[in-house]
């Protein structure tokens, strides 16, 4: 039963990797974004921190929100449409596994690309890396609940687009005034008092915030709107995403269009 | 045993207007099965509704003993759909074993491209496959699962006419190892080539079922005597009693009748008049 979801993200990877062109713009992406802010951005933003140790953080969330969130949101309708996931259907194929197809394939590629990006980013910015333990591990459970909390959201999403060609259009707004209110392009305590709330509303916004825990220095936390970088709140809110967009999911999740009925 | 399929009082509306309105059918196992009917008049609904895509709205369904609407017998039914499944970065080799996977007792992969005659493309990426080609490897991915139950729907839509007779020699291989088989198609031809009994549905019902050769009483229906007068002008008549009305030309020529031809109404002229478009 297990290796059934396996060979599903194994064929997910294989159509992914591919796609020549989709692979470059998704795996270079964050690398890119960091690329251009770095070299915007040269100074530090206080206590001899540089601009790209903050931005890094940006970047990688919405990295993992690109990937799980974005690209699966709109990729779903297109399959949709084209009776990909009804021919799935007519077959003895637990549902599950195709989420698991999914979520194996965003892995994929969020490893890959955040990889790429703490790459190019210490070579050419600057970037210190975590030096703890501590650290490297809050950096693995901030963002496999995030990327889960942006898969899942994804996967829910995807049935709000009716038609594959509408998808980037619902999507593609979505996405990014969430990349905007939520810290990834600004420091998140420059924006406007009730943007920042709205943002505490969605996951992206903790997601950074659990990511600047992890490279900025501690003394950092004192600047965050609560006090602290709150972990606690941070694994809270995208837990609770986890939940809501799963049961989502199980709830609405559409196999075929409504031409098929 | 219990037919493969069984269906009784079957309805179905959409926004008011209903798409199926009352079928009764029974299709038997190791049957091939062909469905006619117009666009629109409930055909693929009802398909769909035995393939377990849509519910019904009331009436008995049994799919090899089992409920599609809740329990559709994934594992023993193939499903041939119209012009589905993109796997373009895919093989055909890779594909077909995929979805072999999903199956309790699937066919040897290998065994499967080679029947439906895709061995040279085994290795070839899905994109790069000709329209027939693709839709063989719909039906590969339709019977590697070895189910007694095979739906397909227009299979050989846009297909040239070698293509065609490749496709239904597939059908008969398939027939011969018991498989029943439930055909939706807009080709006369086809339905009198394979189906072992054709039912017509039009609007939502299903006005006939029958043997293709005795479909609408074509072996007694009045036929059409032609030949070519001594004047040299092509006559028809249309006769209940054929072979009198060819027995009293045979006289008036005192031997062979120039140009003659006796023909009853093919499969589509009895369709069309059924189907309430006059041939």
């Amino acid at each position: 039963m297990i290796s059934l979801g396996y060979h599903q993200g194994l064929l997910e990877a294989k159509q992914f990797l591919r796609s020549r062109e989709q692979v470059v713009f998704t795996l270079a992406f964050p690398a890119i974004l960091i690329t251009v802010f770095g070299s915007i951005f040269k100074g530090d933003i206080g206590a001899g921190v540089g601009f790209t140790q903050y931005f890094v953080t940006g970047m990688i969330g919405t990295g993992l929100m690109t990937a799980g969130f974005q690209s699966l949101a709109i990729q779903i309708p297109a399959e949709r449409d084209r009776g990909v996931l009804k021919r799935f259907l007519g077959t003895p194929m637990p549902r599950w596994v195709y989420f698991a197809g999914k979520v194996i394939m965003v892995g994929f590629i969020a490893v890959l690309e955040t990889v790429i990006l703490l790459t190019v980013a210490t070579l050419f910015f600057g970037l210190e890396l975590p030096s703890t333990g501590d650290k490297w591990l809050t950096f693995l459970w901030v963002s496999v609940l995030g990327i889960t909390a942006c898969t899942l959201c994804g996967v829910a999403f995807s049935s709000v687009a009716r038609t594959g060609r509408s998808a980037p259009a619902v999507v593609t707004p979505v996405a990014l005034v969430l990349q905007f209110i939520s810290g990834v392009f600004f420091v998140f305590t420059s924006l406007p008092g009730w943007m920042q709330t709205v943002a505490g509303f969605f996951p992206l916004k903790w997601l950074c915030q659990g990511l600047r825990s992890v490279f900025l220095p501690e003394s950092f936390g004192a600047q965050e709107p609560g006090g602290s970088f709150d972990l606690p709140r941070v694994a809270i809110v995208l837990g609770v995403w986890c939940v809501v967009a799963l049961l989502l999911c199980l709830t609405t999740f559409k196999w075929t269009t409504k031409r098929d009925g | 045993m219990e037919p493969a399929i069984r269906v009784r009082g079957l309805r179905k509306t959409y926004a008011g207007s209903p798409a199926v309105d009352g079928v009764d059918l029974e299709v038997g196992r190791g049957e091939v099965f062909a469905l006619l009917g117009p666009n629109g008049a409930g055909k693929t609904t009802t398909v769909e509704i035995l393939e377990g895509f849509r519910k019904r709205d009331s009436g008995e369904v049994s799919v090899l003993g089992a409920d599609p609407a809740t329990h559709p017998p994934r594992d023993r039914v193939g499903i041939v759909l119209q012009g589905t499944g993109e796997f373009d970065e895919l093989t055909v080799g890779e594909v077909v074993r995929h979805f072999a996977r999903y199956y309790s007792r699937p066919d040897d992969p290998v065994a499967v491209i080679e029947r439906v005659g895709l061995k040279d493309k085994a290795k070839a990426r899905t994109h790069t496959l000709s329209g027939g080609q693709k839709r063989r490897l719909d039906v590969a991915l339709g019977i590697v699962g070895r189910p007694e139950l095979l739906f397909l729907d227009e299979p050989t839509t846009g297909f040239d006419p070698e293509a065609r007779r490749e496709f239904w020699q597939l059908i008969r291989d398939l027939q011969t190892g018991g498989t029943t088989i439930v055909l939706t198609t807009h080709y006369l031809e086809e339905a009198e080539a394979l189906a072992d009994r054709v039912g017509v549905i039009a609007r939502g019902r299903l006005i006939a079922v029958d043997t293709p050769a005795q479909l609408g009483d074509r072996e007694s229906a009045r036929a059409t005597v032609s030949w070519r007068t001594r004047e040299g002008v092509l006559e028809s008549e249309r006769t209940a009693t054929p072979t009198q009305f060819v027995s009293e030309l045979a006289r008036q020529f005192d031997g062979e009748v120039p140009a003659l031809t006796v023909t009853r109404p093919t499969l589509e002229d009895v369709y069309l008049e059924m189907i309430g478009v006059a041939p």
